[in-house]
């Protein structure tokens, strides 16, 4: 099961519409609570990401009976210095982007906690392709 | 089987699906010119009751004569109760026309409602891993969080509400008088139908201590006609001391019970509307750090329950005359009559607690996930025939519940009119199908000329 979402630069209004549209599938596919949150707060990370830091990106899912796959890509700056970026605390984000409640730098490992597969790819200057993946049992 | 407080009167219903528009949970369905309750989506909020023009949905009681099978008959008041009546009404008054009507004895739900508070605030001492900790005040909200948020029913705090706390105490009080127990009939006054759902199957507790239940707005009636029958004649002699404190007065309103908690962050927040928005929210994990929050379905709390006989502000107004009267009261150094239930204290607060509260998720398709997977894929390729108008027309509040309802309930997709005229241009389906398919929704009568 296909389904796409896209993500427009600097609205933090929307941020968040994916992740809740994903939750309630998986609430009708009865995986368990715990998994649930564990998706859609690893979602929800990665779209306040490419909100804050990209020019605008799409988040495309696929759900099947076992996992759930979930690749959000954007077009932006790219991250320079992945291992850095995996680090807690360490974050780029714009002043008025922090005084929003955002980018407290918990952003990547906040998902490598959550999800069970991570894999960030990312071109300076052309953008950055998060893929993370979560199986339901 | 769920017990719901809330019926549909058939002959009455005339079938206008305004109570399926504005059904919370999407629990009922137009059939055969009828509406109809889903009983396992159903969590007795009222917004049904409010909306039908013709007063089809009703509520069922129990007999008012029943109190009299009973020696020693209690009613047990909300708060609210008192305040339906204009405030030159007294509370004596409203007293002596209850005990004239048959009531041995008269005891306020709200006496518990400093137990109550001590309760959640002992629970919460050990379970801050459970946070934001969510009041079992509202049977609503419970239910509510059972079948749309089944992720959070252990944030749920397992407590008695103040009604059954009330309950038990009123039972005590009066064995001790020597009154034994089969003696006494408890009837509990209820301001909505999601208290009466509460009673009649309670959550986390296998049968509850109120031996009936009596709808505000009938008792409302009856009390209002005995106090006009005494007229001028009733000798009035105000009461000694304050009922309930002010804090109890105040509980059952919005914040009543946010104000009294310990918590560093809470919110207080009312209307079913507001409470599924922030629901949605802290399920995503977007809230954090929240340690209470007190939910309550109807907006302004019980001041605006379903049977309510006056405008909702104005029953606040006259909820906060009252608790203001009290708290002077108090400063004066009166103490008000709850405090009896001091005595009781340790025996309720031992007796407080219930099981955790069960999920019973509606949202599921089913419980084998293969077997869900492939219907809700069966139902995506349904919505796609579908025009998401959300027209009400098949008798589905939504295009979505439709698709969901052709697969779970195998219902036709000719009862979408967009689709029936989709086939009528290809000369897929003749007129008498599309008249069949629209009266299995809206009965036989609609399509004929109007009697002249």
């Amino acid at each position: 099961m296909h389904q796409e979402y896209t993500i427009i630069e600097g609205d933090f209004v929307n941020a968040g519409k994916a992740s809740s549209s994903v939750k309630k599938t998986l609430k009708q596919l009865d995986v368990n609570p715990s998994v649930v949150k564990r998706v859609v707060v690893a979602l929800y990370e990665a779209e306040v990401n490419a909100i804050a830091h990209a020019y605008g990106g799409k988040v495309l899912v696929d759900i099947d009976e076992d996992k759930i796959h979930m690749v959000v890509a954007d077009k932006g700056p790219g991250i320079p210095d992945i291992a850095q970026a995996m680090q807690e605390g360490y974050s780029t984000a714009r002043p008025e982007v922090r005084d929003m409640g955002f980018g407290a730098g918990m952003g990547l490992p906040n998902m490598q906690k959550n999800v069970d597969k991570l894999d960030v790819k990312s071109t300076v200057g052309v953008g950055t392709t998060v893929e993370m993946e979560v199986n339901f049992s | 089987m769920f017990h719901h407080a809330l019926e549909i009167n058939e002959p009455r219903c005339i079938g206008c699906a305004r109570c399926m528009k504005v059904c919370p949970t999407e629990a009922i369905r137009i059939r055969g010119g009828k509406a109809f309750i889903q009983g396992n989506r159903c969590i007795d909020c009222g917004k049904c009751h409010e909306a039908c023009p013709v007063d089809a949905i009703f509520i069922k009681q129990d007999d008012f004569q029943s109190i009299f099978d009973y020696p020693h008959s209690v009613a047990l008041l909300p708060a609210v109760f008192l305040s339906q009546f204009p405030s030159d009404m007294s509370v004596t008054r409203i007293y002596a026309a209850l005990k004239d009507l048959g009531f041995k004895h008269v005891f306020e739900v709200e006496s518990s409602a400093s137990v109550f508070a001590e309760a959640k605030g002992r629970y919460a001492e050990h379970h801050a891993d459970d946070e934001p900790l969510i009041s079992s005040f509202c049977p609503a909200i419970v239910r509510l969080i059972q079948i749309k948020y089944p992720s959070l029913v252990n944030n749920i705090m397992p407590i008695k509400a103040p009604l059954d706390l009330s309950a038990m105490y009123a039972l005590k009080a009066l064995g001790d008088r020597g009154i034994p127990r089969e003696e006494v009939g408890i009837f509990y006054v209820t301001p909505c139908a999601a208290k009466i759902a509460a009673v009649k199957s309670p959550v986390g507790e296998k049968r509850s201590i109120i031996d009936g239940v009596i709808n505000m707005d009938s008792l409302y009636n009856r009390v209002y006609k005995k106090i006009k029958e005494q007229g001028k004649s009733y000798s009035f002699q105000p009461s000694k001391s304050p009922n309930l404190s002010a804090d109890a007065i105040l509980s059952t309103l919005t914040n009543g019970e946010r104000r009294l908690c310990m918590a560093k962050r809470s919110y207080a927040i009312d209307g079913l509307q507001n409470v599924m928005d922030f629901l949605d929210k802290l399920e995503n994990d977007e809230v954090e750090g929240v340690e209470f929050l007190e939910l309550r379905a109807c907006d302004q709390s019980c001041a605006g329950a379903l049977l309510s006989c006056d405008n909702r502000f104005l029953i606040g107004e006259r909820m906060y005359n009252r608790a203001r009267k009290a708290a002077e009261r108090e400063r004066n150094g009166e103490v008000p009559r709850d405090r009896e239930i001091d005595k009781y204290r340790e025996y309720l607060l031992a007796n407080a607690n219930v099981d955790k509260v069960q999920p019973r998720s509606m949202m599921t398709l089913d419980k084998d996930r293969k077997v869900a997977f492939q219907k809700m894929e069966r139902i995506n390729r349904l919505k796609e025939f579908l025009p998401k108008v959300d027209c009400g027309l098949c008798g589905a509040p939504t295009c979505d519940a439709f698709a969901t309802d052709m697969v779970i309930n195998r219902v036709g997709l000719t009862r979408c009119v967009f689709y029936q005229r989709h086939l009528q241009q290809k000369n897929e389906i003749t007129r008498q199908e599309c008249l069949a398919a629209m009266n299995a929704v809206w009965g036989t009568d609609r399509m004929n000329d109007p009697k002249d």
